[in-house]
């Protein structure tokens, strides 16, 4: 940047300003134009809609985006009283708690199989990783239709009497059985994805370390608890909160194996499912509520990130030692 | 390294291992296959059958021809959508994440504070508000209240970010001082460079578009339905025929094979600059 030359030349403080401002040849004018056009659509879909729906949380605005009757925080109170809204929050939790860890370790597990092997290395990563082209809507598909169809042509089913069992209702709700199906459907699809991130960490632990303690002595289990583990602590509290975020999103697969013609069953019920169900999913809509859920979700969401950053921040602070 | 036969014995374990595995992924595959050339009766037999009977391939025709699933129309719409949100996706998040490169004035920091707020807020999550705005604008059941909401990616404008952050900048500073404007910069000297995170955004995002659910569901009435859509209706729908279904589904995963086997590569690139710093 050319240095302004005060002396010679007495410019207002406003000038001299705004000469810092628009920057050398006026570049920091062009950036700015550049993210306009996102600049605008950030504001019109994500900003603007946000105030608006947080106005709507206190009106009863059915069918309605101009509302009139003013309700202050009766949906807020509806929805903390809804004993579904507070099962969907418990639903949350069982689901995270199974999804996160398991995918860690599937995850993990693909990486370093596949890090050990010699030849096929790109067939058997391509193979893992393919099922994430796959939608929700056709694993779902599969999954409810085919592998764990409750009559007896189903997969699972045949399976079992084969092996002396019974029929097994998978996700009609009286038991816990639909656990294994929403699970196994979404370790399918994400599995891939993680094993990538955690082999590009994996990557970047030096190889020397690993002859190191080699020359000390450490196989197998003792080089992967005391230095591949470690030196992946960075990427595991990243993929750890990608996760949990991932599964504070479910809607898609929980949609397509429980609901069936406009229905949803009371159970399994993620919160984006309810909020969906109780605001635009019916037949009339109800705005003020869903304003209120989506409140309440958002905060929920921003104190995991919050909760992200610091971790993270954490875990570096103790790298620097 | 270490010896002779226990590592020999561990590297077939691992391939036993391996292969295994891989059967198990491609199971659901091949599942969608065997279902879509079987009769309805392979598929409801008492008994699971690995290798059907019989096969049917005359599911293909009588698919397209089913007005109930309606999959022309939906395949259409899905193209468009998906083609025309990638294009806008990369335009938008190109120049908005080379503005949050350039930029270290506060007016920087605000658009970044912006962007990574909505990061942290998925679509997802603001669903509601999104469709308030969208039934304002009187954009339901139309191609703009499918693509223009949801073209705004902050994800794709922060990965556009991190490469820009690390492009040498002596070259763009050559073409400046010898009077290119900032954007004739950009396009001619900086965007050439960087075709790699273009093609990894550009695959993450087209896959993304084709296999979306939520946002169509929503907007979707009945002109512009999308494929996941038309299976999803067909799939709870009464007289479902299996093998149309599943073979809707196949014809319906085929293209985002096939990009993601091309764009495998940049795809992996992707997934890596994405995730953790």
């Amino acid at each position: 940047m050319s240095p302004a030359t005060p002396s010679a030349e007495p410019a207002t403080p406003k000038a001299s300003w705004w000469r810092v401002f628009r920057g050398h040849q006026g570049r920091n004018l062009w950036y700015i134009g550049f993210f306009l056009p996102f600049l605008v659509g950030l504001v019109t879909f994500v900003y603007i809609p946000m105030v608006w729906s947080t106005y709507l949380s206190f009106f009863d605005a059915r069918n309605t985006i101009q509302p009139t009757r003013f309700v202050g925080l009766d949906n807020y109170r509806y929805l903390l009283n809804d004993q579904m809204f507070r099962n969907s929050l418990g639903v949350f939790v069982v689901f995270a708690l199974l999804i996160v860890p398991l995918t860690y370790v599937c995850s993990l597990g693909l990486a370093l199989l596949l890090q050990g092997a010699k030849w096929g290395q790109a067939f058997f990563r391509s193979v893992f990783f393919l099922p994430t082209a796959v939608s929700y809507v056709i694993a779902a598909m599969v999954w409810r239709l085919s592998l764990f169809n409750g009559a007896r042509f189903g997969m699972a089913n045949s399976i079992l009497r084969q092996l002396g069992g019974e029929n097994i209702n998978w996700l009609g709700g009286t038991t816990w059985w639909y656990w294994p199906v929403v699970i196994s459907l979404r370790l399918w699809l994400q599995v891939g994805f993680y094993m990538i991130l955690l082999i590009a960490g994996l990557n970047r632990i030096p190889q020397d370390t690993y002859e190191a303690a080699a020359l000390d002595g450490a196989t197998g289990w003792r080089t992967l608890r005391y230095i591949t583990l470690p030196q992946l602590r960075t990427s595991t509290v990243a993929v750890m909160m990608l996760l949990l975020i991932g599964a504070f999103q479910a809607f898609d697969e929980f949609y397509n194996l429980f609901g069936s013609i406009g229905s949803y069953p009371p159970y399994a019920r993620p919160p984006l499912v309810h909020m969906y169900l109780i605001s635009l999913g019916g037949t009339q809509q109800d705005l003020g509520l869903g304003g209120a859920a989506t409140v309440i979700i958002t905060t929920i969401i921003v104190l995991f990130g919050l909760g992200q950053n610091w971790l993270l921040g954490r875990s570096e602070r103790k790298e620097r030692g | 390294m270490v010896g002779g036969r226990s590592s020999r014995a561990l590297q077939v374990l691992r391939y036993v291992a391996l292969v295994i595995l891989a059967i198990l992924f491609l199971i659901p595959f091949y599942v969608i296959v065997r279902n879509a050339f079987s009769t309805n009766q392979t598929i409801v037999a008492a008994r699971w059958q690995w290798i059907p009977k019989e096969w049917d391939f005359g599911v293909i025709p009588s698919m397209f021809e089913d007005k109930q699933l309606n999959l022309v129309n939906a395949l259409v719409n899905s193209a468009v959508i998906s083609v025309v949100q990638t294009v806008a996706t990369i335009v938008l998040s190109l120049l908005a994440g080379y503005a949050l490169a350039r930029l270290d004035n506060w007016v920087g920091k605000l658009f970044s504070a912006l962007t990574v707020f909505t990061l942290m807020v998925p679509m997802a999550v603001v669903f509601v508000p999104m469709f308030v705005m969208t039934a304002q604008f009187g954009w339901i059941d139309s191609y703009r209240g499918l693509i223009i909401p949801v073209m705004f990616s902050a994800f794709a404008t922060f990965m556009f970010r991190a490469t820009f952050a690390t492009f040498p900048s002596e070259l763009e500073e050559a073409a400046l001082i010898d009077g290119a404007n900032p954007f004739t910069a950009f396009w001619r000297i900086v965007v050439p460079n960087t075709l790699g995170i273009v093609a990894a955004v550009g695959t993450i995002t087209f896959i993304g578009a084709w296999n979306a659910f939520l946002w169509p569901l929503l907007v979707t009435r009945s002109e512009t339905t999308t494929v996941q859509l038309a299976l999803s209706q067909y799939m709870t729908s009464q007289g479902v025929r299996y093998p149309e279904l599943f073979a809707g589904g196949l014809v319906a995963i085929v293209p985002v094979v096939v990009v993601f086997l091309v764009l495998q590569r940049w795809l992996v690139q992707g997934v890596e600059t994405s995730g953790i710093r």
